[in-house]
Formats: C-alpha cells, sequence, structure tokens
C-alpha cells in the first residue's frame, strides 16, 4: 500500500513536504494514466502521494493591481467559467480535452506536466506569466520559460509546491488560436499558435507569438517580435514570409505518432504568416 | 486510508489504498457494475460518473481525491424523473445499441443539461465530447438528448 498524505492546509502540506519525498497529486488526470497497470490494478507510484487537489488556498482566481492569480489547482472548468479571466485563455481551454477531463484537470498540473502539448502554455509564455512557488520557508516567484526546463521537467525543487499562476489582466486587440489535431474532442496538440497584438494607428504596438507542440518547449521569441514593433500593417504583410523564416530555426519538432517533423515545422511556419497576414 | 464519502446518497466508509481508481473501487468494493472501462486513461468516458454533480472520469480519480464528495452513478441516478427523461428519449432515438458506453453518456448528459438546460446541437457535441460510441454514429444520442430536453421539460 503506498502511504499517502492529505493535508488540511497549504502550510501542512508544505510541512510534509519538508520531511518526505513526495509524488505531488492534484486533479490525477496526468499522473493516474501515466503510472497506471492496467484494469483493476493500482497505479505504480514509487513515492508516498502528497494531495493537495482540495486544498482552499490553491482553488482562488482574483485579480490584484492588474494581474490575475490563478491558484494552481484551480480546475479547467472553473477558469473557464470565471468572468475575470481573458477570452482567448478561455477558449483555448475550451479545445482541451473534454468536459470531464476538464472537471478534473488543473491548471498547476498542466505546468507540473511540462508537456511541449500543453495547451494552456503557449498563452503563458505569450502573457510573461509567473509561477509561485512554496516551501516551508519561503516564497519565489519564476517566470514561466525559467519553470519549465524542458521535456516534462520543471525547476520545482523535492520541498516546493507550485501554488499559483500570475497572468495580468489586459486584453489584447487581437487574439488568434490554431490548435491543429486529429479530431476536435479528446486528442493531444499536433502544432498550436497563439498570436496577439496591440494594434493602433494601424501599426503594431505589441505582438506575441507562441508556438507549442514543435519543440521541447513553448517556441517564443522576443528579438523577432521586437522587430515588427511600429511596422505598419502593410508593411508586416510584406515581410510576413521573412519573418516567418526566421522561426525556422526555432521550431524542432519531432516525429512521433500524432505528426511528422516536417509537416509540423510546415504548418507551424504557415501559421505564423496566416496570423501576420490577417492583424 | 479512511475515505468517507457518499455514495448515490447514502453514507460510505472504506479503509483503502489511497490511490486505488475510483473505477476499480465502485466496481470492485460496492459492486456497481454501471461504471464501465473502456480505455482505462480518461479518453472513452465509459466510466464516467458525477462527483458533486460534475461529469468526471472515475478511472483518472485516486479514491483519496473523492474524501467528502457526493459520487452518483448509473444505478443511484435511475431512481430520478430526469433519468426517466433521458432514458425514454435515448429508446425512442435509438440511442442505444450494445449499451456499453450509454451509462457513460447518460452521467455525461446529466451534467451537460445541468450546466446549460437548452444547448444547441453543437453544444450538445461539445458536451458530449469525452464520450466514445462505436455502434451509433452519435447522431441518434445527440437525438436522444434533444428528444430527453423536452420529455424532461423543467427537470433541468
Amino acid at each position: 500500500m503506498v502511504e499517502a498524505f492529505r493535508p488540511q492546509n497549504l502550510i501542512e502540506a508544505l510541512y510534509i513536504l519538508s520531511e518526505n519525498e513526495c509524488t505531488i497529486i492534484a486533479g490525477g488526470t496526468d499522473l493516474m494514466v501515466q503510472r497506471a497497470r492496467g484494469f483493476a490494478l493500482k497505479p505504480d507510484f514509487v513515492f508516498p502521494l502528497l494531495f493537495i487537489e482540495h486544498l482552499s488556498e490553491l482553488k482562488q482566481i482574483y485579480n490584484n493591481s492588474n494581474e490575475i492569480h490563478i491558484g494552481a489547482c484551480v480546475i479547467l472548468t472553473d477558469i473557464m467559467q470565471n468572468e475575470i479571466i481573458p477570452e482567448i485563455f478561455k477558449e483555448m481551454i475550451g479545445k482541451m480535452a473534454s468536459p470531464p477531463t476538464r472537471n478534473m484537470a488543473t491548471i498547476g498540473g498542466n505546468l507540473c506536466n511540462a508537456s511541449p502539448a500543453g495547451d494552456t502554455l503557449p498563452y503563458l509564455y505569450a502573457v510573461n506569466a509567473k509561477a509561485i512557488l512554496q516551501n516551508a520557508n519561503g516564497v519565489r516567484t519564476v517566470p514561466i520559460e525559467e519553470f519549465i526546463t524542458g521535456v516534462k521537467k520543471t525547476c520545482l525543487q523535492k520541498n516546493e509546491i507550485l501554488t499559483d499562476i500570475i497572468i495580468p489582466d489586459k486584453k489584447f486587440d487581437v487574439n488568434i488560436y490554431k490548435r491543429l489535431g486529429q479530431r476536435k474532442g479528446m486528442s493531444l496538440t499536433k502544432v498550436s499558435l497563439l498570436g496577439l497584438a496591440d494594434i493602433s494607428k494601424n501599426r503594431i504596438r505589441d505582438i506575441r507569438i507562441a508556438l507549442g507542440s514543435i519543440a521541447p518547449t513553448i517556441v517564443r521569441s522576443s528579438d523577432i517580435e521586437r522587430k515588427m514593433i511600429n511596422k505598419s500593417l502593410d508593411e508586416i504583410k510584406q515581410i510576413s514570409y521573412e519573418i516567418s523564416n526566421q522561426y525556422d530555426k526555432l521550431i524542432k519538432p519531432i516525429d512521433d505518432a500524432r505528426s511528422t517533423a516536417k509537416y509540423r515545422k510546415k504548418v507551424s511556419l504557415n501559421l505564423i504568416k496566416h496570423f501576420l497576414e490577417n492583424l | 486510508m479512511v475515505i468517507e464519502f457518499y455514495l448515490n446518497n447514502e453514507k460510505k466508509k472504506i479503509d483503502i489504498d489511497a490511490s486505488a481508481r475510483l473505477l476499480d473501487v465502485l466496481r470492485e468494493n460496492f459492486g456497481l457494475t454501471s461504471v464501465k472501462e473502456g480505455c482505462g486513461e480518461g479518453e472513452c468516458g465509459a466510466c464516467v460518473v458525477l462527483v458533486n454533480g460534475r461529469a468526471m472520469n472515475t478511472c483518472m480519480i485516486p479514491v483519496a481525491s473523492i474524501m467528502g464528495k457526493s459520487i452518483v452513478t448509473m444505478e443511484g441516478y435511475k431512481h430520478t424523473d430526469r433519468y426517466k427523461a433521458i432514458e425514454t428519449g435515448f429508446m425512442e432515438a435509438g440511442s442505444v445499441q450494445c449499451g456499453f458506453c450509454t451509462p457513460g453518456f447518460v452521467m455525461a448528459t446529466e451534467s451537460l443539461l445541468n450546466q446549460n438546460p437548452n444547448p444547441t446541437d453543437d453544444e450538445i457535441k461539445e458536451g458530449l465530447s469525452g464520450n466514445l460510441c462505436r455502434c451509433t454514429g452519435y447522431n441518434m444520442i445527440i437525438q436522444g438528448v434533444r428528444l430527453a430536453i423536452e420529455k424532461g421539460a423543467g427537470l433541468w
């Protein structure tokens, strides 16, 4: 029988983690499948389990000085139904998995699983989200691109819990999200693109491009984005092919069961062009 | 770990491995065989039950997560007027062929109508997108949900 902890509050959870190496489990939608052994068999967990999904400290959504705090254990359905969450993020989450899975899966779980195909991640990278990590001794804040360090890898230490995700309380003028899967429901992403932009007087004031499932982590380039600032929409259209080509080197897809590297690369570059030509 | 929860409106207590799948606990420990294992990885919806009124895949729920929560399976739900409306709708539309997926579809239908009593066809498709059926081709199930909404007017 695997040992398990079900703390009453966050402080107790952090104390347990300071004394024990645990597998932290929230909604369970990734871990229970990854550790499954088949019909009527208990999943194969190595470390004691620490259940945190029920902790009220991790289930809040609120805004505070132009930022929105989302508790790590807020389920995807509750993010979609919360009025302070930007519409584009809700749209992206609405395309994830299926309603029963979204009733269980947490945003913190999507970060900690750190899959290249994690579908909340393009948004979190595009808006420079921050992750709040706590241990029994204190708190640290980490930018999302530093939190995720590789395929299925994060900077989370053994004694830490991801407690909050912070996004800016900001809406963009242009919001485009394209996600390719084998079908609409219940499919993992082959390629995704999130494009956000602010435009005034026909010129780009802010632009963000984040691509998912086409490299070990989400691809975003502030350098390329910066070159587009203050260009007119017509200028952008003229150089859209050139810009998409600048992403070529950053896009490092793989062949897998869902798609091929060649297809993913081609579609990614086309999606970038599509976004730039339809601002 | 000792888990206390409500199962079809009755208080239950069980001492069990915290990581056991709720699917197995409901079938093996409580004999509730309406809960089916299809894929075992959250893709097919055959194991869906209601947890605090929301559809969830029991193959992915470690049993410790349901502490203090209310679980409803077909065995409990079948005594409700809402179920009667869904049953009649599904029967008249031919929504059931082999029947293996049906309990999951009924639970997902309840969860959908509880959130949205008057869904469009697209909303029905989205609401049932976590359930697979290899017999009907889905049109009859969507029709069955439409009929259930008519027959159960005012229930959701």
